[in-house]
């Protein structure tokens, strides 16, 4: 199979080369960089199939920790109640929530990289919309995961369904948990659809450079796709369909997530502005993880540092500070409001925050989302750099699970009722919390050697719409149309 | 067109059942924690998960100071339990119905089987007064033999809240009905009323002008908890008067 190597870009760079801009142009930018189709598609089909025995050692104890973490630890909690949980009263949710709320967030990446992107036509996105729809798809299993795990009789949890029992009486649709679920499913439903109708094309592919049981594997997920005119332009309709009425639904859902809270009666929580302060720190800690998991597949499966280049982390690292800077703006506007209302349990409940005994949860979160993005992602070439700005992105989704733990259980230990006020100590829910995020790679990994991680033709689409122009002495580059 | 008078005054808003609590005399001797726990078939949950927030009292005396230390003067006791809000916060919230209001009692009530755990009630209770059972605690003998044959025994996972000792309620009932009258106000009471040595707790009917709860109530200088929200609590209490 036909590697990717630096050498053999050069060559075939400088065999058309004109002059050094063109050059410059084309080492920077994947659009205007193309290989020949069949060497593409075979670097990607590489990339599936060279797995390395680090692959399998990381896989192994990842499985371990999802058998332990997640599954016994949550076995034994369903064989013996919450009470080998922290939550307590008046910290009725704990962790639990704060997960679901966390990995909610990051599925929103997804969606917002892969459908709002595709929407205005940015570019750069194309070599990595799968590996972030991805992410919504196994984020989402996370979070619904955690919600189970939250319920005191999860074996009874379909009786949230919106279906009438013997006594025909239905769920109930004045509760905020009733949206969520409803939310939550067709966000699940609607990003899985909108992580396959993409990936048609590529398994269609994969399909016809695969044997044994791959071959049949690839069959069924292709759906007989040969790529005709007729079934592209099917495709494009569907995809277009979805991209743009997946864009709703993705801010619905956390906005939803935030009514749980913010239609409460409790300080702190009730407040108006939580839904876009919900979906902004949504896309803050899932452009975070997006970036991390960018650089992991960059550093570690094959061919893909033709794929994914520093302009791609610089356009990323572009979003993350815009977004650290919404996200800021939202803070300061919620605290200010709740500060300035001048409630004394909301005033309690704001000094608890700084200077309780997690205070230092607080700073963290304020340094963690808006110090250090703002301090480092303002420099081109840092934010360029996989290595800086996987940190950024790490440290960034650490606040943002700060933020979400003191929005539960810290706001919870406090309450109009100072007799029942008590801090809340995590129990089980420590491994039931790595378990998942352990899941969550797992299943990631998975992914990524049974699925093309690159939308090939989505990027292949792009290098035939790209060329450089030149305007006098500039060399310019210009998208044509495709359809 | 609804005119505001006329919702403040429609039934749901009155209540039915109702309580009085006089701080002034209420000693703090814990007997209405016990004949509660005792009535209402209510686990003992043991030291560790009690000094955790996991104690499961329908009814708890809250007792704070006032003051710094060496100067500190203790307020009166204060009775905490479910203020069977008329309009209760922790009804709309419940995904299963499992909070639901009794159109006849006027009672808000807890549906053990469909409760499926979400606890969103207790969040949003500003009364703290929900308890949710963590665990299937241990009842060892002889308490086994003393369990109320009225009252369902909670397992875990569910939550559970002060009914006003419903099972006491709909037994006068049938009795004054089985003897063709009316129930009679003082004929019965909750359990925390009966036990209490003081006479602090009054039980009676809030929709009867008549009754000895309603006329405690109207003394004048009563407060309801957190009426602020709107919650049109049931229960009065009276403090340093």
């Amino acid at each position: 199979m036909a590697g990717y190597n630096k050498k053999e870009e050069h060559a075939h760079a400088k065999a058309e080369v004109h002059n050094h801009g063109e050059e410059h142009f084309r080492e920077k930018h994947l659009m205007l960089d193309p290989l020949p189709r069949g060497q593409m598609n075979d670097m990607v089909m590489e990339s599936m199939y060279v797995t390395s025995w680090k692959f399998w050692v990381v896989f192994a104890i990842l499985s371990v920790i999802v058998a332990y973490g997640l599954f016994f630890s949550w076995g034994k909690m369903i064989a013996e109640g919450l009470g080998i949980a922290g939550v307590n009263r008046p910290s009725y949710w704990g962790i639990f929530l704060v997960n679901t709320v966390f990995w909610i967030g990051i599925s929103h990446a997804g969606t917002f990289i892969s459908a709002i992107l595709r929407v205005f036509k940015a570019e750069f996105r194309r070599p990595f919309t799968r590996a972030a729809e991805l992410m919504t798809t196994f984020g989402l299993v996370q979070a619904g995961f955690s919600v189970f795990m939250h319920m005191g009789r999860v074996w009874l949890s379909y009786w949230l369904m919106p279906y009438a029992n013997q006594r025909m009486l239905w769920p109930n649709l004045h509760s905020p948990l009733t949206w969520d679920l409803l939310a939550i499913t067709t966000y699940l439903l609607s990003s899985t659809m909108y992580l396959f109708l993409p990936l048609i094309p590529d398994v269609a592919m994969a399909r016809d450079r695969s044997t044994g049981w791959r071959k049949t594997f690839y069959k069924i997920l292709a759906l007989g796709f040969r790529g005709t005119e007729g079934e592209w332009a099917h495709l494009r309709n569907a995809m277009n369909i979805f991209a743009f009425a997946i864009i709703p639904v993705m801010f619905s859902v956390h906005t939803i997530v935030s009514w749980d809270f913010a239609a409460a009666t409790r300080p702190g929580w009730n407040s108006s502005i939580f839904g876009p302060y919900f979906v902004v720190g949504a896309l803050h800690s899932g452009m975070g993880a997006v970036i991390m998991v960018l650089a992991v597949v960059r550093g570690t499966m094959k061919n893909m540092k033709y794929f994914i280049r520093a302009e791609h982390f610089d356009g990323i690292g572009r979003l993350m500070l815009i977004i650290s800077m919404a996200w800021a703006y939202f803070f300061f506007n919620d605290y200010m409001v709740q500060w300035y209302g001048g409630d004394k349990w909301t005033q309690q409940l704001l000094h608890f925050h700084e200077a309780g005994p997690m205070g230092w949860m607080w700073f963290a979160m304020l340094i963690f989302n808006v110090v250090v993005p703002w301090a480092i992602l303002w420099n081109q070439k840092w934010r360029s750099t996989p290595w800086i700005v996987f940190v950024v992105g790490f440290l960034i989704n650490i606040g943002m699970w700060f933020e979400r733990y003191i929005i539960v259980p810290i706001s919870l230990s406090i309450n109009r009722m100072p007799f029942t006020w008590r801090l809340y100590e995590p129990g089980v829910e420590i491994p039931l919390g790595i378990g998942t995020l352990a899941f969550f790679i797992l299943l990631y990994m998975a992914a990524s050697r049974l699925i093309p991680l690159i939308p090939v033709w989505e990027v292949q689409e792009g290098q035939m719409a790209h060329e450089l122009k030149k305007f006098g002495r500039e060399t310019v580059v210009s998208v044509s149309e495709l359809e | 067109m609804i005119r505001p008078e006329e919702i403040k005054m429609s039934a749901e808003h009155v209540g039915k059942w109702g309580m009085v609590i006089d701080q002034d005399i209420c000693t703090g001797c814990q007997a209405c924690v016990a004949a509660c726990a005792m009535e209402n078939n209510i686990s003992f949950v043991g030291e560790k998960d009690s000094g955790y927030g996991r104690s499961m009292h329908w009814i708890r005396i809250e007792r704070f100071w006032e003051g710094e230390y060496p100067e500190v003067k203790m307020t009166p006791n204060q009775p905490m339990l479910c203020q069977q809000c008329n309009s209760a916060t922790c009804e709309p919230v419940c995904p299963a119905f499992a909070t639901v209001h009794s159109q006849a009692e006027q009672l808000n009530l807890q549906i053990y089987n469909r409760c499926v755990g979400t606890r969103y009630c207790g969040n949003n209770c500003p009364y703290q007064v929900r308890s949710f059972n963590w665990r299937d605690y241990e009842r060892p003998e002889p308490l086994s033999n003393q369990l109320n044959p009225d009252v369902t025994v909670r397992r875990m996972g569910v939550m559970e809240k002060c009914t006003f000792c419903i099972q006491r309620i709909h037994k006068a009932q049938d009795k004054a009905k089985a003897e063709g009258r009316e129930v009679v106000d003082g004929e019965f009471t909750t359990a925390c009323a009966q036990a209490c040595p003081a006479s602090a707790i009054t039980f009676g009917r809030v929709d009867d002008p008549e009754s000895l709860v309603s006329q405690l109530a109207q003394r004048g200088h009563g407060l309801k908890h957190l009426e602020e929200l709107g919650t049109l609590p049931n229960v009065t209490y009276f403090k340093g008067g």
